[in-house]
């Protein structure tokens, strides 16, 4: 009895896996199709002009975003925690009925809150804050959810086993706190409904900041949302799935330390870099360029401890594509982390805001690190959570070379359609005159746009050989007798 | 100490906390009263630039157009004046996006005219012809819905003490009184008689047609906020 392993219960995180890749497939198509409106414009009717209200670029845009943000990372995010949480704490969600309630009460709500989200997008309700779009009702609902990600998190570390915590749960807590303080500030609104006592609709609301303030606070939410949905949780993944998958212990436990804490003080700093040029003070832009140059230092720490922790034992990314997923995801978050600082130096700002470089970066760092690493984790879980082998080790090769090939296409196009762009919108001619009217500076981006959409459409299609192959796992292959201690056909 | 947090969640959570929360304060507290204060000339939003507002809003124009003119020769010369912290202080929410894939508008009420913005909203590549933007009909046929504005008047009114109905020093040393509605019958008043100004430079017939049977269609709204934008 003493001698057994412990039985863990994965059936929340089975739940968030498929919400992962359905929101996945869900925002990623909405993203590869509005690539192609802006490339040929004709696309925004595509339903006749009666619905062309909800296929325009603008309104799909927040979709967009907000599905590939909240539904599929922040699905990932719960996926991966409901699995790794038992594990490196020693505990079992089968132990708690409690627990357990509080885990399955936070899927259904979180479904709940998604699909009042994607309606009320779609009928244009939205508060306009990039990643913040969500009306107040909304707001709350997501609040209740991560209330009860606390609860489980916390209850969990409660009732723990192994006393010391492991570096992936620091990033879990920080993750929580983060999200926590940032979404609460940056939602503060009144609902006018009741504040005027009975007027209008019962939606809408209006921010507690105006104009400068207003942008601040957005954008120290919005800088640093990427810090804790984007960043510190797929961070906490990297920390567990890279030593399990490979069999390798973390290169340095220091390390990790310096990271953390430094990663932790420094991100909140460099939310201005935003705002450069703009109205807010000149020292908050200047503060923020200066720490998003600190920034370097903590990402690069985490990215370096994850590609030495592999040390010696380089053969195993030729020999699994799902260790290629992981290395390449800390090289992209490496390449990422660079490129942020030299956006957020003003003079290069000046250049690069506004234009297709800030687009392009976001998606080296959501599509290489955050999407490579949550579709990583998902393929080290899916045979210890389905109990079944993995159904294919070449179409995981095979995603990971379509997506890497679409990943390449999309960044480079927007590089040279942003510096190309921004060059253009500040030359003059000899007289000091504007060298070029505005529509001059969008007619060069059509071939970028044309291969942006190209590159997200490999993608795209490598996310679909990645939900098929996750499918046929769950599905194709025989029920094996005990938890697998090889489950990624990798080796052979 | 760091191994202590280790074993100590509950330190370990209010340490991460602390550290993460000190930037915040430092960075957003400082400035707050006084990047709050109007510029002289800046009113808050009539009732129908209000709606125009809110339809500017709920179709994210903010996705592709910026409200912010950064203090560059290049942009002064495209756009106007330089965008000022006090310009802003009736705005909730900001609106100065994030990408610019059409121009910046925070000044275009300078150079655009009501007859424009009809045409342009209706089909862009018909006066633009390599322009990306699409159009925007339904806006033709989609009523404002003035209570609503009413509602976020009254509050920011109430709450943040906008000084609707009150005399407001505009540059050249007079004052002006925006006024605001305290029964839907007002609102709906005022943003009318504001909405006639805007269709006597308009053409389509439909949208004439509704005003004078008392409804006010979004782009005769977006088109009063546009203008207001200067």
């Amino acid at each position: 009895m003493e001698n057994r392993p412990l039985e863990y219960d994965y059936t929340v995180a089975k739940m968030f896996m498929v919400t992962t890749i359905v929101l996945g497939l869900v925002g990623m198509t909405i993203g590869v199709f509005i690539a192609f409106e802006l490339a040929f414009p004709s696309l925004n009717l595509i339903l006749g002009e009666n619905l062309a209200e909800y296929t325009n670029f603008s309104r799909l845009r927040p979709l967009h975003t907000d599905a590939v943000a909240f539904g599929f990372t922040v699905s990932g995010i719960f996926a991966t925690w409901y699995y790794v949480g038992q594990r490196v704490l020693k505990v079992s969600m089968a132990e708690s009925k409690f627990l357990m309630f509080i885990g399955k009460l936070q899927f259904w709500l979180y479904v709940i809150g998604v699909a009042a989200a994607v309606v009320s997008l779609f009928m244009g309700y939205t508060s306009s804050k990039e990643y913040a779009e969500f009306e107040w009702p909304i707001d709350i609902a997501i609040v209740v959810v991560w209330v009860l990600w606390g609860v489980s998190i916390f209850g969990l570390i409660g009732i723990r086993r192994e006393k010391s915590l492991y570096i992936s749960i620091w990033y879990y807590i920080a993750t929580f706190l983060g999200v926590a303080m940032l979404y609460l500030f940056n939602n503060m609104e009144i609902p006018t409904y009741f504040a005027s006592g009975g007027h209008g609709d019962i939606m809408h609301s209006v921010s507690m900041y105006a104009g400068t303030n207003d942008a601040l606070v957005q954008w120290w939410y919005g800088h640093n949302a990427v810090a804790f949905v984007f960043t510190v949780p797929i961070v906490a993944m990297i920390y567990y799935f890279l030593p399990k998958e490979s069999g390798q212990a973390i290169y340095s436990y220091k390390l990790s330390l310096l990271s953390f804490w430094g990663l932790m003080f420094v991100y909140l700093w460099a939310g201005g870099h935003h705002l450069l040029f703009s109205t807010v003070p000149d020292w908050v832009q200047t503060m923020g360029s200066i720490f998003s140059i600190i920034l370097i230092l903590p990402s690069w720490g985490s990215a370096i401890n994850m590609l030495l922790t592999m040390k010696g034992e380089w053969q195993q990314v030729a020999a699994s594509p799902l260790i290629k997923f992981m290395v390449l995801g800390s090289t992209f978050y490496m390449f990422s982390t660079l490129e942020g600082p030299i956006q957020a130096i003003k003079s290069v700002n000046a250049i690069a805001h506004f234009t297709d470089w800030i687009v392009g970066h976001v998606h080296d760092g959501t599509l290489g690190w955050v999407g490579f690493m949550i579709i990583a984790a998902l393929y080290h879980m899916a045979p210890r959570v389905f109990k079944r082998e993995l159904y294919s080790k070449s179409l995981m090769a095979t995603q990971f070379w379509i997506q890497t090939l679409g990943i390449v296409l999309y960044f480079t196009s927007m590089w040279i359609a942003g510096i190309t762009q921004g060059m253009m919108w500040r030359a003059h001619d000899e007289f000091g005159n504007l060298a070029y009217s505005f529509i001059d500076t969008v007619d060069v981006l059509h071939p970028y746009y044309a291969l942006r959409g190209i590159g997200g459409l490999f993608y795209l299609a490598g996310f679909f050989i990645f939900a098929y192959n996750i499918y046929k796992t769950m599905s194709a292959r025989p029920v094996e007798e005990s938890e697998l201690q090889n489950a990624s056909p990798m080796g052979a | 100490m760091f191994h202590w947090l280790e074993k100590n969640p509950f330190f370990f959570a209010v340490g991460v906390f602390i550290v993460i929360a000190f930037a915040g304060l430092i960075e957003i507290v400082p400035n707050f009263a006084q990047a709050s204060r109007p510029t002289i000339g800046t009113v808050p939003y009539s009732t129908l630039e209000l709606a125009g507002r809110h339809a500017y809003i709920k179709n994210s124009c903010n996705a592709c157009h910026s409200q912010l003119i950064r203090p560059f020769k290049s942009e002064t010369d495209r756009y106007g004046h330089y965008s000022l912290s006090g310009e802003y202080a009736y705005d909730r929410p900001f609106l100065w996006g994030s990408k610019r894939t059409g121009p910046d508008l925070h000044r275009i009420g300078n150079y655009r005219t009501t007859e424009w913005h009809e045409n342009h909203m209706m089909n862009p590549s018909a006066l633009i012809p390599s322009s990306i933007m699409p159009g925007y009909k339904w806006m033709f046929t989609t009523m404002v819905d003035v209570d609503t504005v009413l509602a976020e008047q009254i509050t920011i009114a109430n709450a943040f003490g906008v000084p609707y109905n009150k005399a407001v020093p505009t540059k050249d040393g007079s004052t002006k009184i925006v006024k605001m509605g305290s029964t839907l019958e007002e609102a709906n008043k005022l943003a009318l008689e504001e909405a006639k100004e805007i269709v006597k430079d308009m053409k389509n017939q439909d949208v004439k047609d509704a005003v004078s049977a008392g409804k006010i269609p979004e782009i005769v709204a977006l088109i009063a906020y546009l203008n207001s934008l200067k």
